[in-house]
């Protein structure tokens, strides 16, 4: 589909290339990056990949499908967005990124056997996806096994690292101490009441959040709640929320719960620009569904709000709702998605080669001028370097930036004291 | 675990509790309702029963978008009318699958499950090309947000007095259709026995179709109110078919008392064990109960004797 | 019936012979490794196929809970391939060395008791055929006794799926919650992931889906078979001849089970990982499906069905993931409304009536009715 808006360019852009080529035999190892001259394929491509003169294979792997199709939808699109602008720009080593698009339908297994297929039979540079902690676990070992790359876009619990694994969103201590210091600062707040969905992320994220609570603030958790993916009543933890008065409750809820949630806090009486509440799982893609009436005066902790105010992000959300609709909201998984192409492309360039080992001994310190949250570096540990960010939920959807942290946080992916 | 809080908040918290109880005591009448009508007079289990509840979601939705685009003084009212629509769009779209399906499989209960899991795909999907996958938020009029402040502590959720007012209202309409009116009559003579029913002269083909076409429209009125408590998405329908199902078998078939004494049952154990355990552990235990009982009383807790 | 062989007739023999051919010679020479892969993993639900064949289409007892066996035998597997993938030495970053890793991220420091067996290779063999069958006993047991039957059973068995997802997802410092145990490498210190395991793995469980049909094939022409098929049809008389019908429900029901488990064991080695997206009621029903497609009724055709199926899934979604779904949906009311014995009836009302034209066998007995597959389920014509 995105294919036909790309002809004119494309013949300017083979011109481009054919000169290329005729220059390729003085050239053999390319020093540096260049956008005008394609170096020659098998020297930058020694793996087999699918990389030709012309054109270099991505694959995208999300849930168009299923239960999760509500939250990958952004991600399909973020990344979309990202490759046409590379190819607009120029490609990637005077090559047109070509993209296979898989449907993980929201099954860890589908998942798993589509990564082998699009890194065995596609043989793709590399893969663009996974969303859930569960598909990126189903994954991982494939991706290892046939040392293919993966961009992985959501903030996730950590407590992985992996050669083969660029994590484009945050890990957990990232996302939620400077939160946390910032309520407990800001709103003097003693009392936490955690409330989570029952797996993986929101137990490991309010684990850490606990032991910050108890061990760096000095404050008290005095409810920790669990409901099952998908649960839709909440009357109960809404009652024991207002017998133990939190000074702040925090939220790990996610999916269709999200919305029952809110609605149901909200229509206990429980009045948010009264009572803080901290959530760590509410992107503008969230609010959507939940309305922006039901949780105005809410914060979130993320790295990127769609409202943020700088030359990066006043370019790339118009360019995203041109493409995908004016009504399209981008939260702060779609922005992480939107990472994903542009790194690869960094670092494809500084190491002149499409080649995976190379791809990742190369990718500690590539920096991303251009992101819309501002500026990203991938660090040794292939976490990103980004800032944390607290926004206030308004009315019309959107979050107002409240706070953010006056440096690049360190991603830290097994933090010592906190498991 | 109590002893830090004063008398004043435990005992407005359990009234608080106990309201939590009914309202999911009504939320799960709602939902079984719909599926109990069909079940008690079919024998068909309508697996497709969550969709038909989000057809009317997506239908309230429409309705809510029509009316602050056009008429904007009116939208204090909407959501009356929206149920309406939501009821004759569910229920037409019964009509039509059990004349394309279902009456084709009365000799096959078990097939049945089946075909309306295969219609449930179908509708998710359609659902996902039409409105997209992202879920949507339906937005209410202001008089129906919020709660009614009673004391400091307890604080009564209009939504659920809402749903609430509902259950009962819809529960004495079907009940007075069901054990009042002619119709009624010929749909409990064609429980007892088809084919006398047949033989006296009840067309047991129109009775099936209006059986099956009401309780899908319930179905859509459900799935309309719970737009005020819930999500409205392509999948959203499936979060309430298990326990949609346990409330039916549990109650025993073809029993309206049925229906809602198991349905409470099941709101008040889950609804307590909530506030001391986990909402998790709480809800394994409710179904590990519910499953239990009925190995012991497989019939469920009423059942009807019928000639079959 | 007086052509009563004590296991398979002339046309059931062709009948597995052309499938050994197919799954034996052809699909390997022909399917590249992460081809043949695939049908691995498609077979493993074979298994659970084969199992509703004989407790579904004999039985006329409706599962949908296969997933919940599928599971069990699977975890089985997965715990004690777990275990051999923590040693120590691969687990030497955790704070606590020589546990799975998801124990560690959720603060367990000591194996938990009921872990421990799983070292033992032969216990976790034997845990994966008993520890199905004997909640498939339970389960039942107490249905059967109660004379509960139909969509009931059908939607109890779906609670029961639903029930067991949330619990392996709640408790996942045991069991790995929702992302499932993940990262399987070694069988006895040989790796299960390089392509020369994966073709070997693949002909072992060829061999054990043979064994299945052998025992479905066994049961089907034995006496057993005849009173299951006696008891869908006219379950009161069965009751009034003096047979216990419950006792053969529960046995059809176990069997069920245990193939289901042998497939979900399948599934952990092939695959090399177990989550609980097999146990919930979802995956149950497409299980469900596979049997409808393949022919209820017939034991070959269940594998057919199911590999049909699985082919489409792969092939559909990977080009259209959207029609997938409208066509699955479709298939499941087309094979319902249309074709309840599904591509075996076709075969039997169709194909195989040409084919004896084309090549008379010679016996008296080969009339359309008596191919490998039984009479329709729609007209509830007595089957033998």
């Amino acid at each position: 589909m995105s294919d036909d808006t790309k002809q004119g360019l494309q013949s300017a852009f083979r011109r481009k290339l054919l000169m290329g080529i005729a220059a390729i035999p003085a050239l053999t190892v390319l020093p540096r990056p260049s956008f005008a001259q394609a170096p020659a394929t098998s020297a930058i491509n020694t793996t087999g990949l699918a990389v030709t003169d012309t054109e270099v294979t991505v694959g995208i792997l999300h849930s168009a499908t299923g239960t999760m199709a509500i939250s990958e939808t952004g991600s399909i699109e973020a990344e979309k967005l990202a490759i046409e602008q590379i190819n607009a720009a120029g490609g990637i080593l005077g090559r047109k990124i070509k993209f296979i698009q898989e449907d993980g339908a929201s099954d860890w297994p589908t998942f798993a056997e589509k990564a082998k297929k699009l890194l065995v039979n596609d043989k793709v540079a590399a893969i663009m996806g996974c969303w859930t902690s569960a598909s990126r676990k189903a994954v991982l070992p494939v991706v290892e096994q046939y040392n293919g790359m993966l961009y992985y876009p959501t903030f996730y619990e950590g407590l992985e690292q992996s050669k083969n694994v660029i994590y484009t969103g945050q890990e957990a201590t990232q996302q939620i101490l400077a939160g946390l210091n910032w309520i407990a600062k800001e709103k003097g707040a003693k009392s936490f009441f955690f409330v989570g969905s029952d797996y993986i992320w929101p137990r490991t994220s309010n684990k850490i959040a606990r032991k910050h609570v108890e061990n760096v603030l000095k404050g008290k958790v005095v409810g920790e709640e669990y409901y099952p993916l998908g649960n839709t009543q909440f009357n109960s933890v809404i009652n024991k929320i207002k017998l133990t008065k939190p000074d702040v409750i925090f939220t790990d809820v996610v999916g269709g719960s999200n919305v029952a949630f809110y609605k149901q806090l909200k229509a206990a009486g429980i009045d948010l620009s009264k009572q803080p509440l901290l959530t760590i799982s509410v992107t503008e893609d969230e609010i959507d569904g939940i309305g922006g009436e039901n949780i105005a005066g809410a914060y979130a902790c993320m790295k990127y709000f769609q409202s943020l105010d700088n030359p990066n992000n006043k370019a790339f959300v118009p360019a995203f709702k041109k493409m995908w609709g004016e009504k399209t909201v981008i939260g702060d998984v779609t922005q992480a998605a939107y990472l994903g192409p542009w790194l690869w492309k960094l670092t494809v360039e500084k190491a002149g080669s499409f080649d995976v080992d190379k791809i990742a001994a190369a990718s500690p310190g590539v920096e991303f001028k251009g992101a819309p949250e501002g500026y990203v570096r991938i660090h040794e540990n292939h976490h990103l370097w980004s800032k944390t960010r607290v926004g206030r939920a308004k009315l019309d959807g959107q979050f107002e930036l409240i706070y953010e942290t006056a440096d690049l946080v360190e991603p830290d992916p097994f933090p010592k004291g906190y498991q | 675990m109590f002893g830090e809080y004063s008398i004043g908040d435990l005992g407005s918290i359990f009234v608080m509790q106990g309201f939590a109880g009914l309202i999911l005591f009504s939320v799960y009448v709602l939902m079984a309702l719909g599926l109990a009508i069909i079940f008690g007079q079919m024998g068909v289990i309508n697996m497709a029963h969550g969709e038909f509840m989000i057809l009317g979601a997506y239908v309230t939705w429409m309705t809510s978008n029509f009316f602050q685009t056009y008429l904007p003084n009116l939208f204090s009212g909407y959501f009356f009318l929206a149920m309406i629509l939501a009821f004759i769009a569910s229920g037409a779209l019964g009509m039509l699958v059990e004349w394309g399906l279902i009456r084709h499989l009365y000799r096959r209960p078990l097939d049945t499950l089946l075909a309306t899991w295969g219609l449930s795909l179908i509708l998710q999907q359609a659902y996902r090309s039409i409105f997209g996958a992202r879920e949507v938020g339906v937005e209410l009029p202001q008089w129906m947000l919020g709660s009614m402040h009673v004391t400091d502590n307890i604080e009564v959720p209009i939504n659920g007095v809402f749903v609430m007012g509902l259950t009962v209202l819809i529960t004495v309409a079907v009940a007075y259709i069901m054990y009042k009116s002619r119709w009624g009559r010929q749909v409990r003579a064609v429980v007892q026995n088809r084919v006398m029913a047949g033989a006296v002269g009840i067309n047991t083909e129109k009775v099936d179709r209006y059986t099956f076409a009401l309780g899908c429209g319930i179905a859509g009125v459900a799935g309309s109110a719970f737009t005020m408590i819930g999500s409205t998405g392509p999948t959203s329908g499936q979060l309430y078919i298990v326990d949609t199902f346990l409330v039916v078998v549990f109650g025993g078939a073809a029993s309206l008392l049925g229906t809602i004494a198991s349905a409470f049952s099941i709101s008040q154990t889950q609804s307590t064990l909530e506030f001391f355990m986990s909402g998790s552990m709480a809800k394994v235990l409710t179904l590990l109960a519910v499953v239990g009982i009925l190995m012991l009383r497989p019939q469920g807790l009423f059942a009807l004797k019928v000639r079959k | 019936m007086i052509d009563n062989p004590r296991f398979a007739n002339r046309s059931e023999l062709i009948g597995i012979l052309v499938l050994a051919v197919l799954l034996v010679v052809i699909l390997p020479l022909c399917l590249d490794v992460f081809r043949l892969n695939l049908v691995a993993k498609y077979l493993t639900y074979a298994f659970v196929a084969l199992g509703l064949v004989i407790c579904w289409g004999y039985g006329g007892i409706l599962s949908l809970g296969q997933g919940v066996f599928f599971g069990l035998g699977g975890y089985c597997m997965a715990m004690f391939l777990k275990l051999e993938a923590s040693s120590p030495e691969n687990t030497k970053i955790q704070s606590t060395p020589g546990i799975p890793d998801f124990m560690d991220w959720n603060q367990i420091t000591q194996l938990p008791f009921f872990w421990k067996p799983f070292h033992s290779l032969s216990f976790t063999i034997a845990a994966v055929i008993l520890v199905p069958a004997f909640f498939a006993f339970i389960i039942g047991a107490a249905m059967f006794k109660r004379r509960v039957g139909g969509t009931y059973f059908a939607i109890i068995t779906q609670a029961v799926a639903a029930i067991l997802t949330i619990l392996i997802v709640g408790q996942q410092g045991y069991t790995g919650g929702i992302n499932g145990m993940t990262d399987l490498r070694t069988l006895k210190g040989w790796d299960i992931r390089p392509d020369h395991a994966k073709v070997v793995l693949y002909f072992f469980e060829v061999a054990c889906l043979f064994g299945c049909i052998f025992i479905a094939q066994f049961i089907r022409h034995s006496k057993l078979g005849r009173i299951l098929v006696a008891m869908r049809e006219k379950e009161d008389r069965v009751r009034f001849s003096g047979y216990s019908v419950a006792n053969f429900k529960i046995f059809a029901f176990c069997i069920a089970a245990i193939f289901a488990a042998i497939g979900g064991a399948m599934f952990a080695l092939n695959v090399g990982f177990m989550s609980p997206s097999f146990v919930g009621i979802v995956p149950s029903i497409e299980m469900v499906i596979y049997t409808a497609v393949g022919g209820r009724l017939s034991i070959l055709g269940a594998i057919y069905g199911t590999l049909l199926v699985n082919f489409a899934k792969t092939s559909l979604s990977e080009s259209f993931p959207e029609l997938w779904l409208f066509g699955l949906g479709g298939l499941f009311i087309a094979v319902v409304l249309a074709f309840p014995n599904g591509l075996a009836g076709i075969w039997g009302d169709y194909i195989q009536p040409q084919l004896n034209r084309l090549m008379p066998s010679g016996k008296s007995g080969s009339g359309p009715k008596a191919g490998w597959h039984d009479s329709s389920v729609a007209d509830g014509a007595p089957a033998e």
